[in-house]
């Protein structure tokens, strides 16, 4: 079994960018791998730009854990010199100028998402090479190869947010059950006028698919057991 | 012949000035050595009133091993403390860098130092150098805005976690804290737990081994166990003592101690216009 601790930290990932009316949900799983080994099982890859946009990471760790501290920092200045929040189009656009000029070292995917009042919810694919793509949905990662017949077939136009949340947390779910570079809980942001909604989809209690079975009692509960109890003369 | 009367001084990054004499040395046959490396286990967990962290003490050179005792925490601001694990070059010089680079920005500031700081420093020396700088550390301290642990990797990649291992036996570590961790522990649970952990890469991985360093920080205060476990004594010492032969022959030993010269000089009487 080649474990190969020194490999860089990848995230295998799954994720996802769905627009509804109303805003955006943004999805992923939580795995992060080095060669075989599970480096962490419990990872956010969704991570802040600002308060209304969003960035959920695939690819190598390191490189988007950069290029998001980047782009964080010049949103940043972006909003006090422009006297209120970045719009979505202006957080791609940074992200995209990144990824293309170092597109021989970097190699991460990212799908950028947000809520601004003048487009409202918008999502953007920046895949391998620095494209910017608006879409109304937009899936990466190696789990993502498994969801482009499942999404052309499911989604539609004008969902309630509800339907979208859903639909997402299904869609991460079935690339889990079938990717092994994603695993661990499903995570979701909610972006709309509102603000920001947080949820967390623990791993056990998520629906069952084809052949997959019923956790079983696991063998540590013994070590809880509090051990045999002596017998009694 | 004219030669430059200034040297400039080099801009920085790596110089590879000598690549071409390592390449023609390596075509001649010779081996080049190999690096000191820490095999190592090195593990951090979060506990009720902070954090604790705790590695092994072995440092291995290929299958040799080169330091029975080594110290793979590291000190990084009176709050914060680095095990590192990886080539013990790169861990030792990275820290002492940035503890120093923490120690400026305390001194600028007027505050204690925080975690997120010494992670973000850590992060981009790393990234700058795309993994080449070998160094994967757990970096573990409580700060005003509570306890932090942090894992960063040669990459530049970190995690934030309430529970982490390093190094080769990281995944002998980590059974152990997947079976046993438990939010809120107490101090003597939370000890136990990462020495049970140690121990399980010190005789299940072969880079480590030797003893037990275990460092608890809390708020306002740390202690750093050195050597809290040793579970792997020398086990025979002759009883009889060591006899030399017969021609060995034991020199004197003189010891003079330098003393030191201090030299008082009188205050003269300030110059006078």
């Amino acid at each position: 079994m080649d474990l190969n601790l020194d490999a860089p930290h990848s995230m295998g990932t799954t994720i996802i960018g769905v627009t509804y009316n109303g805003g955006v949900v943004l999805g992923a799983d939580s795995r992060t791998s080095t060669g075989m080994y599970v480096a962490n099982r419990a990872s956010d890859k969704i991570t802040q730009l600002t308060d209304n946009v969003y960035v959920c990471r695939s690819g190598s760790a390191a490189d988007s854990q950069v290029v998001s501290d980047y782009v964080r920092y010049f949103l940043h200045q972006h909003t006090i010199q422009l006297g209120q929040p970045a719009t979505v189009k202006v957080s791609a656009n940074l992200i995209r100028m990144l990824a293309y000029n170092n597109k021989n070292m970097l190699q991460t995917g990212l799908i950028v998402g947000g809520w601004d009042k003048y487009e409202g919810g918008k999502i953007y694919g920046i895949p391998l090479g620095g494209t910017v793509v608006e879409q109304p949905f937009a899936i990466g990662g190696s789990g993502s190869s498994y969801l482009y017949g499942f999404f052309d077939q499911a989604w539609k136009e004008g969902m309630t947010k509800e339907e979208a949340e859903q639909l997402v947390v299904k869609a991460v779910s079935l690339a889990i059950a079938r990717d092994g570079a994603s695993g661990g809980v499903v995570r979701t942001v909610i972006i709309n006028s509102e603000g920001v909604t947080r949820n967390f989809y623990p791993g056990d209690k998520l629906q069952l698919w084809h052949e997959e079975l019923e956790p079983q009692n696991s063998l540590l509960d013994i070590l809880n057991a509090g051990g045999p109890v002596p017998m009694a003369m | 012949m004219s030669q430059s009367a200034v040297d400039v001084p080099p801009k920085g990054g790596f110089s590879f000035d000598l690549c071409k004499r390592n390449d023609m040395l390596i075509q001649k046959g010779l081996k080049a050595p190999s690096f000191l490396k820490t095999g190592t286990t090195i593990v951090g967990l979060i506990f009720k009133d902070g954090v604790i962290l705790g590695a092994d003490t072995r440092a291995t050179e290929g299958p040799i091993v080169a330091d029975k005792n080594c110290e793979k925490i590291h000190y990084m601001a009176p709050n914060i403390y680095c095990c590192g694990a990886g080539t013990a070059a790169d861990t030792e010089a990275v820290t002492d860098m940035v503890s120093s680079q923490l120690r400026l920005h305390r001194y600028q500031t007027g505050r204690d130092s925080r975690v997120i700081t010494g992670l973000t420093l850590l992060k981009k020396h790393l990234f700058s150098y795309q993994g080449h700088v070998s160094a994967a550390l757990v970096l573990g301290g409580v700060d005003i805005t509570g306890p932090h642990l942090h894992t960063i990797y040669p990459h530049g990649s970190t995690d934030t976690l309430p529970f982490a291992t390093m190094g080769s036996g990281s995944l002998a570590a980590m059974s152990v804290f997947e079976a046993k961790y438990k939010e809120g522990l107490t101090r003597d649970e939370g000890i136990k737990l990462v020495a049970e952990a140690i121990c399980s890469g010190i005789f299940n991985d072969l880079g480590s081994g030797s003893n037990v360093d275990i460092c608890v920080i809390t708020k306002g205060n740390k202690e750093y166990l050195r050597n809290y476990m040793e579970p792997n004594p020398r086990t025979y010492v002759s009883s009889k003592g060591y006899s030399f032969s017969k021609k060995t022959e034991v020199l004197l030993t003189k010891i003079t101690p330098l003393m030191e010269r201090v030299e008082i000089t009188e205050v003269g009487e300030a110059m006078e216009e």
